[in-house]
């Protein structure tokens, strides 16, 4: 008796046929693209897939996050005493500088009182750290390991101690995703701490740059001009400090100048951040015509 | 003692579980662009060897899994991966009797076609990066199909 193998059948006829099956599942990838897209259809999907998705993203965490606790651990001595003292150190200036703030900080809110608006300051923060998972290396995106569970919600902003780093994007039950301000997609509106211009600055998909296309050649703006935050859109904070401009090229012939800017916030892999809770600020009837700090729709050309 | 389909699925699956691990393991900024596609190339060489087994539904499911772990728009790489098994079925006969240098041409051919469903998906949801480096898993994948294809072969050596 010849033993038939269970490879041995004909691999035609068996089960439907190749190309109906490709059909099938290739118009089910693009009505999963445009539901998730065009319709934002999906949170329910979206959740159940990233639980699904959380142990694998943890488990390639742990491996860098138990190195950095064991490094952390066993510093030697010398080390830490360096640390302490540069941390000492720092926050004597600190504390000198706080002391100076507090009475400008008073001053500020009785000013903001005065014109009934003393809203738009952080007055919650949760600290998250940043997972160790890459994601699309085109796209500057991070992971947190916070989510909805400690009630992070989506369009929060996210700031570093040194600016504004970004905005949650997705939010899942343990994780959140982040889109930092110089991803292609992100846009954030700005003021010239010096001269009061106000603009907007977009991500140019480069991590030590952004781009301010808007601002027109006759524009009070200069290199080395701060760029905080104006709180007009009540996605981010007033005030915090985003970016530096870095150039400003004009062209008689042109109607806006070229503007780059480098954002104050380190942009990189491996920090802490903090993600804010702050009572949004009443529109002013001047902020009104103001564009919001919606991601744009588009990446600009 | 000839292993079960079953025992065979898991296998694949787990291959492909590896695969996505690695594909989002942090990695050098410079080094992360050149990152191979192992999951798709682990979907691609099972395919190659049990058709049968490895059908359209694993490697779209597949697909959707990294979809997911990389934050991007549902569906994008799981259209990517069932073109590519589509493709791949249909070649399976000859692409079986390809000498190595042309086998991995032939990957090579598969991963464009991939990364081509994946710029255009990008283009069309708003994420258009145009570098030219988007390009280099098409050759870091195809530079390491005969790596695949060793691994493969002594995992399944003691099945045949």
């Amino acid at each position: 008796v010849v033993e038939l193998s269970h490879d041995s059948r004909p691999i035609i006829g068996r089960g439907p046929p190749l190309g109906a099956t490709f059909l099938t599942l290739a118009l089910a990838s693009v009505a999963l693209m445009v539901a998730d897209k065009r319709y934002d259809q999906l949170g329910q999907v979206r959740e159940w897939m990233s639980a699904a998705a959380y142990p694998v993203q943890a488990a390639v965490d742990l491996p860098f996050r138990a190195w950095d606790w064991i490094t952390d651990s066993f510093a030697d001595r010398s080390r830490l005493r360096e640390e302490n003292l540069e941390l000492t150190a720092r926050l004597r200036l600190a504390n000198l500088q706080l002391q100076r703030f507090a009475a400008l900080e008073d001053e500020n809110r009785r000013l903001r009182d005065m014109r009934e608006n003393s809203a738009g300051v952080a007055d919650r923060v949760l600290v998250a750290s940043i997972m160790n998972v890459d994601l699309d290396p085109f796209r500057h995106r991070v992971l947190v390991d916070k989510g909805a569970r400690e009630g992070v919600f989506k369009g929060q902003a996210v700031l570093d101690a040194e600016g504004i780093f970004g905005q949650v994007a997705q939010v899942h039950a343990e994780t959140a995703e982040v889109i930092l301000i110089s991803d292609a997609e992100h846009a954030i509106p700005v003021q010239s701490n010096r001269s009061g211009l106000r603009t907007i600055a977009v991500g140019a998909g480069d991590s030590d740059r952004l781009s301010l296309p808007f601002v027109t050649v006759e524009s009070d703006l200069k290199a080395g001009d701060l760029l905080i935050s104006t709180g007009i859109g009540g996605v981010f904070p007033r005030g915090y400090p985003v970016a530096e401009v870095t150039r400003v090229d004009r062209t008689a012939a042109a109607t806006f100048a070229l503007v780059d800017a480098r954002p104050t916030a380190r942009l990189e892999r491996n920090r802490e951040v903090l993600l804010v809770w702050f009572t949004p600020p009443a529109a002013e009837p001047a902020d009104a015509a103001a564009p919001a700090a919606e991601p744009a729709a588009e990446p600009p050309q | 003692v000839r292993p079960t389909n079953f025992a065979r699925r898991i296998l694949y699956w787990l291959s492909v579980a590896v695969g996505l691990v690695l594909a989002i393991v942090p990695l050098p900024e410079w080094l992360s662009p050149v990152r191979p596609d192992l999951a798709l190339l682990a979907v691609v060489y099972w395919i190659l060897t049990s058709p049968r087994i490895a059908g359209l539904g694993y490697a779209w499911l597949a697909g959707l899994f990294l979809d997911v772990l990389q934050g991007m728009t549902l569906g994008q790489h799981a259209l990517g991966f069932v073109l590519v098994a589509f493709l791949t079925h249909r070649a399976q006969l000859r692409m079986r009797m390809f000498p190595m240098l042309h086998q991995a041409g032939a990957v090579m051919l598969l991963l464009a076609a991939y990364h081509f469903v994946i710029f255009w998906t990008d283009g069309l949801t708003g994420h258009g990066y145009t570098g030219w480096n988007r390009w280099l898993p098409v050759l870091s994948g195809a530079l390491l199909w005969p790596l695949i294809v060793a691994a493969g072969d002594t995992l399944t050596r003691r099945s045949r």
